[in-house]
């Protein structure tokens, strides 16, 4: 499992679950996407390079979350693909791959609005690495 | 919500004792049913986690359709000193100056009953709603800016309304200290179609009628009677204010960390009213609140054309008239009495809708006599309120009062609870027309995800900080 939703009153939580940090990383920003569209036959032809900063792992979370969820709000991008060339505390870097969205190809399921700091939590777990991030929607 | 301990201070409030790092007590206004139905929620403690924030005043407060946020509770309320205080931008919610305009008309429901289907039908067609939707208006850089400086006079000039319509908004529709050069490039391009739009989620448009006057006085000064067709528009900033309160998010959470005020959750990030951050925010935070008021101004003129032109009538047959324009989403310098003086305070209001009394400097002259008209929309089937601002809530709650009936299900829960059933078709059999764009939308807003909207205005009805004026009913919907 990737990830999980948990209930939030105004929003949506999730859980998000990797063997390694990177993966966490790379479960989180699916989990964006996953949620808000049906995934299945989404392109690749879009590639964006993304390159962020942090204070720690969850402020590098968020950040990276952010960074996605604009590609979608400012840019209009779906993506499929989230690949992560390097990953410490404080920087990320990688690059995504979508197409763009199409009010008529593609049909929103949820729309995630922004992403919140509200108990936002990465932690090593004994078989891999939790993170959990409310989303505003 | 394990170590909150409520008191009850009377029938209707709440006490949060300080303990720990809370400066200030917490209060929430509400009722044994509804602190009973809370359950689980987290929002108590956001009430006091709030009440940590540098330079807050007297107390934390909450109105009765609280509930759990992140950061700040929805439907929290706190003041902040100028010279010690901070400004947080979760502590004003991403979506700056989200707000309620009610207009009136001089139709009754006798004149729409027949076009009803028709006027739901086109006023979905063409007020663009929905996900990442886009309006008719595509902004230059430059005249984007002069709406950010400008607010709904910009749309006014630009022949989207009348003057009259900017006597009756918060702030005549124009937030002072606006400055575009605090707004970041990605926020301008978010803006830069979405102008005329309704958004997505509980954003709404709706054809109401007033079905009950409580106050007969005040609803003549709103020019409210019964069986009158009114038209209530839900709606905000749009991506500008959410990537607004996102750049600044960001920001702040750098520079608390910088100074190294500790923090109970970092989603309350802040920065001294008087810093450069601060203060940056306050100017970009503006440009999102006129963006607002010109975007539901826009709406406004865009339901009026519909109007006039499903209904085969004129415009001023039809009397479409603003009855006033609040936001429930925002942060604003108010001068309030603290003690024996007067003071400057920074009210945040998230969730909370300003509720100033009679003789008020800051009201039409109008409604000066009555006090400020508060519009407080409900669920789809409910319809909604308009109460009046009083002296006890400029008193007790910084002229503040609740915005609206809150949540009590998660989106996800309603969805499963709403499982195999046709909202709309539920809806059409209570009389109501919904239409939404969204597949998801009606389940996740449905009825039954929010509190009884009776008995949070009973709350603040009975505790004095707004009182009852008129209910209006549901009688068409358009959702994104």
């Amino acid at each position: 499992m990737k990830y999980r939703v948990f209930d939030h009153t105004a929003d949506l939580g999730v859980e998000i679950y990797g063997k390694t940090v990177k993966e966490l990383f790379v479960n989180a920003a699916f989990a964006v996407f996953d949620l808000m569209v049906d995934l299945q036959h989404i392109k690749t032809t879009e590639v964006r390079t993304i390159c962020i900063e942090g204070a720690d792992w969850e402020d590098l979370l968020i950040n990276y979350l952010r960074e996605v969820l604009y590609l979608f709000n400012g840019e209009a991008l779906i993506l499929g693909e989230y690949a992560i060339k390097e990953i410490s505390p404080n920087r990320l870097a990688g690059e995504v791959r979508g197409e763009s969205f199409e009010s008529g190809r593609h049909r929103i399921k949820t729309e995630i609005k922004a992403v919140t700091y509200h108990q936002v939590l990465v932690r090593k777990a004994a078989a891999g690495w939790i993170g959990r991030v409310v989303f505003d929607v | 919500m394990s170590e909150i301990n409520l008191k009850r201070i009377d029938e209707y409030r709440w006490m949060i004792p300080p303990v720990g790092g809370m400066k200030v007590p917490g209060i929430i206004y509400s009722s044994e049913e509804l602190i009973r139905q809370m359950g689980p929620d987290e929002s108590p403690q956001q009430v006091a986690n709030v009440a940590h924030l540098p330079g807050i005043t007297k107390y934390s407060l909450a109105m009765p359709d609280m509930h759990w946020g992140y950061g700040f509770p929805i439907g929290g309320v706190a003041a902040f000193s100028m010279e010690e205080g901070v400004v947080s931008p979760g502590g004003v919610g991403y979506d700056i100056n989200c707000g309620c305009r009610l207009m009136t008309t001089r139709l009754s429901l006798a004149d729409i009953q027949d076009f009803l289907k028709e006027l739901v039908g086109a006023l979905f067609m063409d007020i663009p709603s929905g996900v990442g939707s886009k309006g008719a208006l595509k902004l230059s850089e430059r005249e984007e800016k002069k709406v950010l400086e400008d607010g709904a006079k910009w749309a006014v000039q630009h022949g989207y309304g009348t003057p009259d319509d900017l006597e009756a908004t918060e702030d005549r529709g124009r937030m002072v200290g606006a400055d575009p050069e605090k707004v970041s490039k990605r926020a301008m391009e978010r803006g830069k179609e979405q102008l005329g739009t309704l958004g997505s989620g509980n954003h709404f448009l709706e054809i109401e009628v007033v079905e009950q006057v409580f106050d007969k006085s005040v609803a003549a000064a709103f020019g409210l009677e019964k069986d009158q067709i009114a038209v209530l528009i839900h709606s905000g900033s749009r991506g500008l204010g959410y990537q607004i309160c996102d750049d600044y998010l960001a920001r702040m959470v750098k520079h608390i960390g910088e100074l190294g005020i500790p923090l109970p959750d970092r989603q309350l990030a802040c920065a001294y009213l008087n810093s450069d951050p601060g203060r940056d925010y306050l100017s970009a935070m503006a440009c999102a609140a006129n963006y607002a008021w010109a975007n539901r101004q826009v709406l406004m003129h865009r339901t009026r054309e519909i109007f006039a032109r499903v209904l085969h009538r004129g415009p001023r047959e039809i009397g479409v008239r603003l009855l006033y324009d609040v936001c429930h989403n925002i942060a604003k310098i108010e001068q309030f009495p603290v003690g024996e003086k007067q003071v400057k305070l920074c009210v945040h209001r998230k969730g909370a809708t300003r509720a100033f009394p009679p003789g008020h400097s800051s009201l039409p002259a109008r409604y000066a006599k009555v006090g400020q008209p508060v519009l407080i929309p409900g669920d789809m089937g409910t319809g909604s309120y308009v109460l009046v601002g009083t002296e006890k809530a400029f008193k007790d709650t910084f002229g503040s009062t609740c915005h609206g009936a809150g949540r009590v299900m998660s989106r996800h829960k309603a969805t499963k609870a709403s499982s195999g059933r046709s909202i709309a078709k539920e809806m059409a059999a209570k009389g109501i027309i919904v239409m939404a764009g969204g597949k998801g939308t009606l389940r996740e807003e449905m009825p039954e995800a929010y509190k009884n909207l009776d008995q949070v205005v009973h709350v603040v009805h009975e505790a004095g900080i707004s009182t009852k004026v008129a209910k209006l009913r549901s009688l068409g919907c358009i959702k994104g």
